[in-house]
């Protein structure tokens, strides 16, 4: 067995969440810039600059990309060689927001109970989705999800019938629906199959892949050409303002499923789409 | 089109001149304020008493700034959905409430509303919070301290990038 420090794990997540807070990715302000130049309405030309100015403003300032720093989501694929010592993987985990959060001047987004709404102070609970694979390492991926987009996002339980064009028409709908609301350009993640609760994790898992990266199943990689270029065909443009840009990337993510069933979940993310991953 | 420079508070006649697409740049005193806050100040008004602040001519910014790091006034401050206050924003555009800046659509009763009492509707860039926090350079706290980053503040701002989104005539820049 490798022994890991989930004190390793903590500082790493705490590092992923001050960089992508902070740094938009090198794909992001590549796909923000080559989306700049392909605009044509003026208005969409604009906000891009806007948003151009404000990563560079961000990285230089120290100040965070956006005011909704987000709800902290973890996956950690523990490899079942591994044994972590010092101390609670989950208290470590929320430990690093809740340093990350408060020494960060991040905004502090949660709240305790989903009707009383206390804001429980350090922005933790984090969501913790934890695998156990083959090997000895563990990999750390951290997204911070802003409410706009996340509020945006859905989920159906299509039926076999509904097929291709039944999933097209659920994805670039929800897209369409909710305008200015999630912040686009957006990522968009597609979870399609599994079932309910899964097709949504699914969503979620394809947008922490790299911006852009194609679907190594090259039926979702299809899927995913198909619904960017219907995305950016519907009009809603940066910021639903009107416009071509209305997505910079879509991923999608697969699963085997039931013969009675086409689960689809839709999560959307904005363009400061913060992720970040460690390998330890 | 050029871009309109704008102090509040907004006189009648300014706001019922500025159309949908109208790129402006805000400086002077806004007011800034999320759900909790809208919940509060409508409760206020119905138990017949006065805002913490003048609300003829003023600007609502619906923003929940970060904590300013060292040297600061603010961190982030990009605008938050505006959908959320569309219950509340009725009664204030009434009382006199001439502009609102956030980010998506209204619904009808606001747009009927901003077009009876004439106010704007303003769309900043959401997810621009560095470079719209920059250009806030004072802030206090007005009321509702307990509400956090939800309490409702006094912004002084500096050539704050905007579009006309909805404007008083019912005119606007998304399709419904």
């Amino acid at each position: 067995m490798r022994k890991i420090s989930v004190r390793s794990i903590e500082d790493a997540l705490f590092d992923c969440i001050r960089q992508s807070s902070f740094d938009l990715g090198p794909r992001e302000l590549d796909a923000l810039r080559r989306a700049r130049d392909s605009e044509t309405s003026d208005t969409g030309k604009n906000i891009l600059d806007q948003l151009l100015r404000n990563a560079d403003i961000a990285r230089t300032e120290r100040r965070p990309l956006c005011q909704d720093t987000g709800l902290a989501v973890v996956f950690l694929d523990l490899g079942q060689e591994v044994a972590l010592v010092d101390g609670d993987l989950t208290a470590a985990v929320n430990s690093a927001v809740a340093r990350a959060y408060t020494e960060l001047h991040l905004r502090l987004s949660v709240v305790a109970h989903p009707l009383d709404r206390r804001n429980t102070g350090d922005n933790t609970p984090a969501i913790l989705h934890v695998r156990i694979v083959p090997g000895d390492r563990v990999r750390l991926r951290f997204a911070a999800k802003g409410g706009g987009a996340e509020n945006m996002s859905r989920l159906a339980m299509l039926t076999p019938s509904a097929g291709r064009a039944g999933v097209v028409d659920f994805v670039v709908r929800t897209v369409r629906e909710s305008l200015a609301n999630p912040c686009p350009p957006l990522v968009v993640g597609v979870g399609l199959g599994g079932n309910f609760e899964t097709v949504a994790l699914a969503a979620k898992e394809a947008l922490l892949r790299p911006l852009g990266e194609p679907a190594l199943d090259e039926r979702d990689a299809a899927l995913e050409r198909e619904l960017l270029a219907a995305l950016n065909s519907t009009g809603v443009g940066p910021m639903g303002l009107g416009g071509r840009t209305t997505a910079l990337a879509v991923h999608v993510a697969s699963r085997p499923c039931h013969i009675a069933a086409l689960p689809v979940a839709v999560n959307l993310d904005c363009h400061s789409h913060r992720h970040g991953e460690v390998l330890i | 089109m050029p871009t309109q420079l704008l102090q509040p508070p907004l006189k009648a006649d300014v706001v019922r001149s500025l159309a949908a697409g109208t790129e402006v740049r805000i400086t002077g005193v806004i007011y800034a304020a999320r759900d909790a806050a809208h919940a509060r100040m409508v409760k206020a008004l119905e138990a017949g008493e006065a805002l913490p602040f003048d609300l003829r001519g003023a600007i609502i910014y619906y923003v929940g700034p970060t904590p300013g790091g060292p040297g600061q006034v603010v961190g982030a401050a990009g605008p938050t959905t505006s959908g959320r206050m569309d219950a509340y924003a009725p009664a204030l555009i009434e009382r006199g409430l001439a502009g609102m800046i956030g980010k998506g659509d209204r619904d009808a009763a606001v747009v009927e509303a901003m077009k009876k009492y004439g106010a704007v509707y303003f769309a900043a860039t959401g997810g621009a919070g560095a470079l719209l926090g920059k250009c806030i350079t004072s802030q206090r706290i007005l009321a509702y301290e307990d509400l956090g980053t939800e309490a409702l503040r006094e912004l002084t701002v500096e050539d704050f990038p905007a579009v006309v989104a909805i404007d008083a005539g019912g005119g606007s820049l998304y399709r419904r």
